[in-house]
């Protein structure tokens, strides 16, 4: 399997939040505003990456009977660690991030990956793998962290200046807006992913259906 | 044969999770002995930035949080008796009272208890308050905290600020849906009631042990009266 498949599979064909639907919780807790979707998914990517690349390195030494075990073991040490480093050398991140590196623990695609890809492939092609599902799970709920910080609120990028100081949040509708609370609400993320997966069964339904219509014409030229 | 095998077997497997774990946890404390440091230095600094937030520097010359008694958790902070201790910071200028620095509770939030924390001047004005934590309905009731505020102008939590019980009377102490003195947003007066009341009963109590407060040694603990 090359780079680019891995690339393909985790952030489109096996993506973990519109496909798998893995590790809902924290996708559907953190998606009330684009940023603190997306900050959620940065230190997922990094954990997977750090996780994936480890277990990959040393899983000639992992007893398949107790690989379970060790894996958990690696990837709660990784988190501690990096949740630990950020808080003492990047700790303005980290207010922001901190919460939600310790969510991470229980994210179920870490331990996926690393059952799936991770103990049967070399170190480099594991640490791409968890990256790019990580930036697959980044997409999803950057979009859905969008959609109902834009619905519920009329804003987008609110909280922004916590991670970038000097910007500001984006007023997209007038803000007179009443906002839609619903969107905000745990209900609203419900709504949103549904959407969110229909809309993607439709684009891969119609590239399938324009492939299938492509192909016998191609034959008969 | 095979028993031996099987024994051997699973020794070896016992073997090897015991080195990842020592491997793990030894990457661990590691971590944790070289970030105990500065991660020390930072939460101090987040307390002061806390304190800060309600207690202007230009009042004070000590260092409040040396200064500091531990409350055992009383109605008029809004805890039950099973909460733990509320640390209050005592600010002084040059030896003498200038603010008494604490957190309290309003238990009656629409989302639950929302954390507070006061400032109370030595001439029994509020300094400030601050919502340092809460679980108000986000876009709804959370105008609480300033940063949530759509009012940066005058964000609502800043009307308290210098008001005492000579400029509003105890009895006037609420929102204005109550009989009361302080607005409310429409259509979330829970929170704001919630957080009216809190302060009410947070700025007697200030009031009321204030000399006791400020008597007090370094790093001790009041008790509760009666006991």
């Amino acid at each position: 399997m090359n780079f680019r498949d891995i690339a393909r599979n985790g952030i489109w064909k096996q993506n973990t939040s519109l496909v798998q639907l893995l590790g809902l919780c924290p996708l559907l807790a953190v998606s009330t505003s684009f940023v603190n979707g997306v900050s959620l998914a940065v230190a997922t990517i990094f954990v997977m990456a750090l996780s994936s690349g480890t277990v990959a390195s040393v899983r000639s030494f992992i007893p398949h009977e107790i690989r379970i075990p060790v894996f958990i073991l690696i990837i709660a040490a990784l988190v501690t660690v990096v949740d630990l480093a950020m808080n003492a050398w990047l700790h303005e991140l980290y207010l922001v991030l901190g919460i939600f590196i310790p969510l991470i623990v229980v994210n179920c695609i870490v331990l996926a990956r690393v059952e799936a890809f991770a103990a049967k492939n070399t170190p480099l092609a594991a640490a791409w793998d968890g990256a790019m599902m990580g930036v697959g799970m980044a997409v999803a709920i950057a979009v859905l962290g969008g959609l109902r910080e834009l619905i519920g609120t009329g804003t987008l990028f609110s909280g922004i200046e916590m991670v970038i100081p000097g910007t500001r949040a984006l007023q997209v509708l007038p803000a007179d807006y009443p906002g839609f609370l619903v969107a905000i609400l745990p209900p609203g993320a419900f709504l949103v992913l549904g959407f969110l997966i229909a809309g993607r069964n439709w684009l891969d339904a119609r590239a399938e259906q324009r492939a299938r219509l492509a192909a016998p014409a191609r034959t008969a030229a | 044969m095979s028993e031996d095998s099987a024994a051997r077997a699973s020794l070896r497997t016992a073997a090897i999770l015991t080195v990842f774990t020592l491997v793990f946890t030894t990457l661990m404390a590691a971590t944790y002995r070289a970030t105990k440091p500065a991660i020390e230095a930072s939460a101090e600094a987040e307390k002061m930035k806390l304190v800060g937030e309600v207690l202007p520097d230009a009042l004070y010359d000590n260092a409040p949080l040396a200064d500091w008694v531990d409350l055992a958790p009383c109605a008029e902070l809004g805890l039950a008796a099973q909460d733990d201790p509320v640390r209050l910071l005592r600010a002084r200028k040059a030896g003498a009272p200038a603010a008494l620095v604490f957190e309290a509770v309003a238990p009656d939030g629409y989302g639950g208890r929302i954390r507070l924390i006061l400032a109370v001047g030595a001439d029994d004005r509020l300094l400030g308050v601050r919502v340092i934590g809460h679980k108000e309905t986000p876009g709804l009731g959370d105008y609480i905290d300033p940063k949530k505020d759509r009012n940066k102008a005058a964000p609502w939590i800043r009307q308290f600020d210098a008001k005492g019980f000579g400029e509003v009377p105890a009895a006037e102490w609420t929102v204005k849906k109550d009989g009361g003195r302080f607005d409310a947003r429409a259509g979330a007066t829970i929170s704001a009631r919630a957080v009216t009341n809190a302060t009410r009963r947070a700025l007697q109590f200030a009031v009321d042990q204030r000399d006791k407060l400020y008597a007090l040694p370094a790093q001790s603990k009041l008790e509760k009266e009666g006991q």
